[in-house]
């Protein structure tokens, strides 16, 4: 018997090895600061309403907007706040901590909105959305999932053609986050622009053709808008082609490459959420005359759901910095999203349990976190996609 | 007119105070921030600066602390201030409250300012005497807990928190102002501000550069000693007055107060 040696270059570099640093640049302690306060002092009160009312948070993302929230990793030229894709998660991070669809609202906008824009956009197209969207009075949506197409982006139905210079776009999209809100800018989709050829195209709204539908009845996130969109003869001038023909497929599996650092910094935010709610809850109530927080029971689950937080973290954080060094992040982001949309889960489903009879009831924050939980097992690629571009990734 | 603010650098709201005994002083490792009684004395600053009625010239935040303090300053500019000084020494430390608003009575002289503002207390020490050592060592007159303050000409209207009520007062600048947390929303420092906050002029000070007497500042220039210190003692627990029979238990709570000679 012998022992495989490893392919090739395969092994790591020892560098990334040493360049372990584990603080937070003081810029980056700022914004996380600013971020906290901002969570804590205008998202906090109106979580429950807004929930409860299944109302978009317009007052909020203008005010996100003008402390330049909405652009965060974008250079300064274009609007966007010229900070870096770490600086970027802590803000998700805090403001999910506190509420999932503030959070997801900012976190659509920036990474699958604005990115494909910024990325793949030409200085024209960038010229016209990119300032609106940094600063918040345009929101950007990303159209890939359809009926029949999710991850498995190369099966999508959706047909572009080119008719006297311009598209004619007849299909549908669903599942699409910020498409319909009163800011709603555009959506940028997949479509199928020739034989085995997808691009990318930018639809305004309110092209003529091009339908928003109803806002979907979810089991959470109830304050970010999700709408299924169709295109029936909708038609946009050519040059609203975003990249090169035939590059759509590429382009988005990019994108999603990135919105899943955002979706991860989500998953540990609303953990940490709910450890912060179970915490108090616990240490407050009391019962055989002690304070919960002092049975080895409740215990066991605030120091295991910190411990994996903690760790959670660590790689959300680290897929951050592989973006920001301009390195191959694929993986560490696919294993940060899988590890932290199960952290949310099991966070939220404990955070109820420590809270009894309460957590099962709206009062208490703890009932929306187990409500919003759970997509985050499902968005951004399910947990078997994350499995399946793992285990890609590590030759299997 | 220009306006100097006192900042400090303290442990986070959120960190629970811890005394260290063997230095007889409070603990202050852990998560820091800029002291949020300071944030509203910046904000009070800027309102006086947008606000039309007199032209300011500069807003300047300054600290005296350790090393780590520079980053309350970076959080003050970040929040509107124009530039900051950061006096920093190792004589400095063990300072007691006399002796700080000394040290910092130095750097303000160098600056001459119009107006100085600070907030009137710290969330750690909680001394709420710095403006008026200050303002002593400035032979400028002072108000404590403002929680209203007009500026006209070469002068302040201020509102100020007394045992009972409002005082209203009127003062002559050069004043030192110290401020409560119901004067003002402080806003929000920007992405964009923070991210400018390197940017800004920081001076760093020891105590030669602002003719700061050794002898009177730090553990030895310091005339207090503690002997010791202890966390305050813990709430009595309440009583709990189970509501059977409503006017029952209103006569009850009336001679609760009664025996406290809380009804007037």
């Amino acid at each position: 018997m012998h022992l495989k040696r490893p392919a090739a270059g395969r092994s790591r570099p020892l560098r990334s090895l040493l360049a372990v640093d584990f603080d937070l640049s003081d810029e980056q302690a700022a914004i996380q600061r600013l971020a906290r306060d901002f969570a804590q002092g205008e998202v906090r009160p109106v979580a429950e309403e807004l929930d409860r009312e299944k109302r978009f948070p317009y007052e909020l993302v203008k005010q996100m907007g003008e402390l330049g929230l909405m652009g965060i990793p974008y250079p300064e030229s274009y609007g966007g706040g010229g900070a870096d894709t770490l600086s970027y998660a802590l803000v998700v991070e805090e403001l999910a901590r506190v509420d999932s669809s503030v959070g997801i609202t900012l976190a659509a906008h920036t990474s699958l909105g604005t990115w494909p824009i910024y990325a793949f956009g030409d200085e024209s197209q960038k010229a016209e959305w990119m300032p609106g969207l940094c600063a918040g009075e345009t929101l950007g949506a990303f159209g890939l999932t359809e009926p029949e197409a999710g991850s498995d982006a190369a099966n999508v139905r959706t047909r572009a053609r080119l008719e006297d210079g311009e598209w004619v776009i007849d299909g549908a999209k669903q599942f699409i986050t910020n498409s319909g809100t009163d800011i709603s800018g555009f959506v940028a989709i997949t479509a199928r622009t020739g034989e085995g050829e997808i691009s990318n195209i930018i639809v305004p709204n309110g092209t003529p053709g091009y339908a928003v539908g109803q806002a979907y009845r979810k089991m959470g996130w109830n304050a970010s808008d999700t709408r299924p969109l169709s295109f029936d003869g909708a038609r946009v001038p050519e040059e609203n082609l975003l990249g090169p023909r035939g590059m759509g497929f590429k382009q988005f599996m990019q994108t999603l490459d990135g919105g899943r650092i955002s979706v991860s910094a989500m998953g540990v935010g609303l953990a940490q959420g709910a450890l912060d709610e179970a915490l108090a809850y616990a240490r407050e109530r009391q019962a055989f005359g002690k304070s919960i927080s002092k049975f080895q029971a409740i215990q066991a689950k605030l120091a295991d759901i910190s411990t994996e937080i903690a760790a959670a973290r660590l790689l959300t954080y680290k897929a951050a910095k592989e973006k920001d060094e301009g390195r191959n992040f694929s993986l560490t982001a696919a294993q940060a999203k899988l590890k932290t949309g199960r952290l949310a889960v099991r966070a939220a489903e404990e955070a109820v349990q420590i809270h009894g009879g309460y957590g099962y009831i709206e009062e208490y924050p703890v009932c929306r976190f187990y409500r919003d939980a759970k997509i985050l097992t499902i968005g951004e690629g399910t947990d078997e996609v994350q499995q399946m571009v793992i285990a890609r990734a590590l030759g299997a | 007119m220009k306006i100097c603010v006192l900042v400090k650098e303290v442990p986070d709201a959120a960190v629970e105070k811890r005394i260290d005994q063997s230095s007889k002083r409070i603990d202050r490792s852990g998560e820091k921030n800029l002291n949020p009684f300071d944030t509203h004395a910046i904000e009070a600053a800027m309102q006086v600066k947008e606000g039309g009625v007199v032209d300011v010239e500069e807003v300047v935040a300054v600290t005296m602390g350790p090393e780590s303090a520079f980053r309350a300053l970076h959080k003050a500019v970040s929040l509107g201030a124009d530039r900051s000084i950061h006096l920093t020494d190792d004589a400095l430390a063990g300072s007691d409250c006399c002796a700080t608003g000394y040290a910092l009575a130095k750097i303000l002289e160098e600056e001459s300012p119009d107006l100085v503002l600070l907030g009137q207390q710290s969330d750690d020490g909680e001394c709420y005497t710095m403006g008026a050592i200050v303002a002593d060592h400035l032979r400028m007159p002072s108000l404590t807990q403002v929680i209203k303050m007009d500026v006209e000409e070469g002068k302040l209207r201020c509102e100020r928190q007394a045992e009972y009520g409002y005082d209203t007062v009127e003062i002559q600048l050069p004043a030192v102002i110290s401020v409560g947390d119901a004067i003002n929303e402080p806003r929000y420092p920007s992405l964009k501000a923070i991210m400018g906050a390197k940017k800004k002029q920081l001076d760093t000070k020891g105590i030669a550069d602002a003719g700061i007497e050794a002898d009177r500042v730090g553990e030895g220039g310091s005339r207090t000693s503690v002997l010791s210190i202890n966390p305050p003692p813990a709430k009595q627990a309440g009583e709990i007055i189970e509501d059977e029979d409503t006017n029952e238990t209103v006569g009850k709570i009336v001679s609760w107060l009664e025996e406290r000679k809380l009804l007037a």
